[in-house]
């Protein structure tokens, strides 16, 4: 089934700049409809009102993690089919075994670059 | 004096020591405590009793040397001034680097807006060129991760030194105490959340990919 560029995208960090860069690279793939939350808590809170087809979500943010989203998403029966993409700096084994536990649609390490993003979004959403 | 009966006797007057003073003495009463111990022995004393005093005289005189040692650490001044300080050139660091990412930024998405009018093939190099200067911008969320991570570290020393503050007395603080800052609470998965790794023992996309593989 082809991609629809159409779909509402939440990205996730605490970093402003961040949500800026993955916004514009998320433009120049041709995906318009980005929603911005700067933390857990709040994209929990617009993910149960929206309709969002991909989350892209950092980990290390306060008051709730990337993580504990990942966890909330996934036990939430009307949010559990969302592909979730973790884009974090933690690149430890451990995080990585600990997302994919969680249900982890895919991983990408900080830095990155559009390339991989892209890659990683065909991965999860099918090719575009 | 049995061993048994100075036994008893101290038991007796460390009680009443703690209901006076609570479970924590400060180590400059440490000194009073141990003259008024002493002095509350009276009566024959025997060579034991002469060894305990020695080792407790003895014990008295390193508290207080290691005392005047610590004083002439100034914990109060690594607290409120090298520590404090550096936090802020840290901060500040974090604050410029953030300002030259979003001017970075702008021109960015200034030039991104002219793509259009290019011919196409222009257009898609400038393009390429823009991504790229995304791409470069991803290392101001990088090093503000880093210098947090250094934050905290001082941050920890900060909190240690000042525990020993405390245990000193007033008079090793400086004059500016600093308000301590609330400190968020615990996250679950804190053991979880080391921040960027140094690039010699990072793990690159390959590395990830790869675990993640293993789950399939």
């Amino acid at each position: 089934m082809a991609v629809d560029k159409n779909m509402n995208v939440l990205i996730v960090d605490d970093y402003k700049t961040m949500l800026r860069i993955i916004r514009n690279l998320l433009k120049q793939l041709g995906f318009n409809n980005v929603d911005e939350a700067t933390d857990g808590a709040m994209a929990l809170q617009m993910l149960r009102v929206g309709n969002y087809g991909l989350v892209i979500s950092d980990w290390n943010m306060e008051p709730m993690t990337g993580l504990q989203l990942l966890r909330e998403v996934r036990a939430d029966a009307k949010l559990k089919p969302i592909p979730f993409i973790m884009v974090t700096a933690e690149s430890k084994s451990e995080n990585v075994i600990a997302a994919k536990e969680a249900g982890v649609s895919n991983y990408i390490v900080k830095p990155f670059n559009a390339e991989t993003l892209k890659n990683k979004m065909v991965s999860v959403l099918g090719d575009f | 004096m049995s061993g048994i009966g100075v036994d008893r006797d101290l038991e007796m007057r460390l009680d009443a020591i703690r209901r006076e003073l609570g479970e924590t003495v400060r180590i400059d009463q440490v000194g009073e405590v141990v003259r008024s111990l002493l002095e509350s022995i009276g009566g024959d004393i025997s060579a034991g009793d002469l060894r305990l005093y020695r080792e407790v005289e003895s014990l008295s005189h390193y508290i207080h040397a290691a005392r005047e040692e610590i004083a002439a650490l100034r914990p109060g001044d690594i607290k409120n001034r090298f520590i404090a300080s550096a936090t802020d050139e840290l901060d500040a660091i974090v604050g410029a680097t953030e300002a030259a990412t979003n001017e970075i930024m702008d021109a960015a998405e200034s030039l991104e807006e002219l793509a259009p009018g290019l011919d196409p093939a222009a257009g898609e190099k400038l393009a390429e060129i823009i991504t790229r200067v995304y791409e470069a911008c991803t290392f101001q969320d990088i090093t503000g991760q880093r210098i947090t991570k250094v934050v905290k570290a001082l941050k920890e020393i900060e909190d240690r030194v000042e525990g020993l503050v405390h245990m000193f007395g007033a008079e090793y603080d400086g004059k500016d105490p600093a308000t301590r800052e609330a400190t968020a609470s615990t996250p679950r998965d804190e053991h979880l959340l080391n921040g960027p790794q140094l690039p010699a023992t990072a793990a690159n996309q390959a590395d990830i990919d790869a675990l993640l593989a293993s789950f399939e």
